[in-house]
């Protein structure tokens, strides 16, 4: 579904994705993990088309991606969640689940996902005409990902889901990405918190200083000793 | 029972544009008995109205800080000015002028936006600060080599608004009434910032009015949700810029003479004072701070000279410099204890309170 090949990122002179290559199939969650400045950002910066790439090419379902303007992409089906979660504060929460759907014009299917959204995240129908900026980390992060999915993406872009949340916050929250991805949701999740990550995708790539220096299933990578020593602290 | 309730309310929404509409009728009349200096302040008042509603579309709207506003007042001032008097010796009619000049206005707000896209906040500021200077200094100077707007001396004698032979800057009689040239004015200002005041609301509650409120909270969300800020924004600063070139046109007509002097930075903050002082983004806010501020410094002139006068019995203090303490005062206070504006939108009000809990 998404190939990436070559990617390379710079920053004025500091390159942060050296020429990487992967893949995401249709249906799978893949999971790109590493430490802070290893490039994860960068690499789904470019994918999102928040940024330019110096190099490389991004074929989805046969285009090019590159070529592509950032507000483009929810038409063809790929959804960012932001990091730091990036909802419109002064918004309500139901305004800011139907800003997800701006680029779409059907009204009665857009009453449905709403609907759906809310019976996957209950607390969020509590919360609906409550302003956004007021909502807690944890519930802010269930509306970016409500809101990714009111565009019916094919594809979602997780950025740090877990990043500045309570631990049981965090559980919730991959719960739901599980739940998300089990609907047959393809996913690229990007994350420091390597333990979580890994738990809940099919396979992962581990990013060094803007190369990928592992890839593997994820079952597999878990049980790797140099990334149990590396990135899950043991 | 509540449709009882309904209906009642509905008459009251009637009503209160029927007092609103017999109050505007009144004022020109009411204001006359002053004398016609007065018609001419509530015309600027007006005027006002109709800049801060443009300027609100940016600010308000969009949430781009534009502190170069009255760059497309002059635009459109300029270029009333050039076709419609003896500087060059032409002079069209004003339904060629007005449009052209909000067109000439929407190009220049393009041209200060485009590059201006990836800035936000005070770094936009500054661009637009520097930008509404450019405009100003160059009607300052463009006299030489070639004449083109007479430089500081400004151009006089520019036409009214004229419809065949019936003029707006002379008095008629209609119907018995007679309506001096600023009483014409007037409607046709009210007129005009009705317009405005139409399309502010329409373009609110639109898709375009939702992709700016995006915009204006987070821009990357925004280009997630499948906006498309760069025209989006654009979008916003030609619309406003129109406005302010239409403003600019009138204000030309109504004084017979534009010079550099009347597009100085001042003017930009003070519009962008009203729309901070009267609640950024709401209509009936931004209305009263312009109507306000225009009203206020007025009020101060006559009031201060004859109220010293009759408290120490001579002038101790300068009126206009204590105006413009009382005036500076007035923002001060109203920004410490309504932070808001003057009369916010609910939504923004609700915010703020919650936020301080």
């Amino acid at each position: 579904m998404l190939e990436v090949n070559g990617l390379r990122v710079s920053y004025g002179g500091i390159q942060a994705v050296r020429g990487i290559s992967f893949h995401v199939d249709e249906g799978e969650m893949v999971a790109l993990i590493g430490a802070n400045g290893a490039g994860k950002s960068s690499t789904l910066r470019a994918l999102a088309r928040l940024v330019n790439p110096v190099g490389g090419n991004v074929r989805y379902r046969g285009k090019e991606l590159l070529s592509l303007p950032a507000h483009q992409l929810v038409a063809e089906g790929i959804a960012l969640v932001p990091e730091g979660r990036g909802i419109f504060p002064r918004m309500t929460t139901s305004e800011n689940l139907r800003m997800g759907a701006f680029s779409r014009n059907d009204k009665q299917a857009v009453e449905r996902d709403l609907e759906h959204v809310f019976s996957l995240f209950p607390r969020l129908a509590e919360r609906a005409q409550q302003v956004a900026g007021t909502l807690s980390g944890g519930e802010q992060q269930m509306l970016a990902i409500g809101r990714a999915l009111m565009s019916q993406p094919k594809l979602m872009l997780l950025d740090e889901p877990s990043m500045g949340l309570a631990p049981i916050m965090v559980q919730k929250i991959f719960e739901v990405i599980r739940t998300v991805a089990s609907q047959g949701m393809t996913i690229l999740l990007i994350e420091q918190n390597a333990k979580l990550a890994l738990e809940v995708s099919q396979r992962g790539y581990v990013m060094e200083s803007g190369t990928i220096s592992l890839t593997e299933e994820s079952a597999k990578l878990l049980a790797d000793p140099k990334v149990r020593a590396a990135y899950l602290g043991e | 029972m509540s449709t009882a309730i309904k209906s009642l309310a509905r008459h009251q929404h009637w009503l209160a544009l029927l007092v609103v509409g017999v109050v505007l009728l009144l004022v020109p009349f009411v204001a006359a008995l002053g004398g016609q200096a007065w018609v001419r302040i509530a015309n600027f008042a007006i005027l006002y109205v109709f800049l801060a509603l443009g300027l609100n579309i940016v600010v308000g709207y969009a949430g781009l800080l534009d502190l170069g506003y009255v760059a497309f007042y002059a635009v459109g001032a300029y270029t009333y000015a050039l076709l419609a008097s003896p500087h060059f010796a032409i002079h069209l009619p004003f339904w060629v002028i007005l449009p052209l000049g909000a067109g000439l206005a929407c190009v220049f707000g393009v041209l200060l936006g485009a590059p201006t896209l990836k800035l936000r906040g005070d770094y936009l500021a500054i661009v637009t600060l520097g930008f509404g200077e450019i405009i100003r200094i160059f009607m300052n100077n463009l006299n030489a080599p070639v004449n083109i707007t007479n430089g500081a001396q400004g151009i006089t004698l520019i036409d009214p608004i004229r419809i065949g032979g019936f003029s707006l800057s002379q008095s008629s009689t209609f119907l018995g009434v007679t309506l001096s040239g600023p009483q014409k004015y007037y409607f046709l200002l009210v007129g005009l910032a009705i317009l405005v005041i139409v399309i502010n609301i329409r373009l609110q509650d639109s898709r375009i009015g939702r992709a700016w409120q995006a915009i204006r909270e987070d821009e990357v969300a925004a280009k997630a949700c499948g906006i498309n800020t760069r025209n989006i924004k654009l979008l916003a600063f030609a619309m406003g810029a129109s406005f302010g070139g239409i403003a600019g046109g009138v204000f030309s007509a109504m004084q017979g003479f534009v010079s550099p002097e009347s597009f100085s930075l001042m003017e930009s903050i003070t519009i962008l004072a009203m729309v901070v002082l009267g609640g950024m983004g709401h209509i009936p806010g931004v209305i009263l701070g312009a109507v306000l501020l225009t009203g206020l410094p007025e009020a101060l002139r006559y009031g201060i000279e004859p109220l010293q006068k009759m408290v120490f019995g001579r002038l101790l203090i300068d009126p206009e410099s204590l105006r413009m303490l009382v005036f500076g005062l007035a923002l001060v206070l109203v920004m410490r204890f309504r932070p808001a504006g003057l009369w916010p939108s609910p939504q923004r009000r609700r915010e703020l309170s919650e936020s301080t809990d």
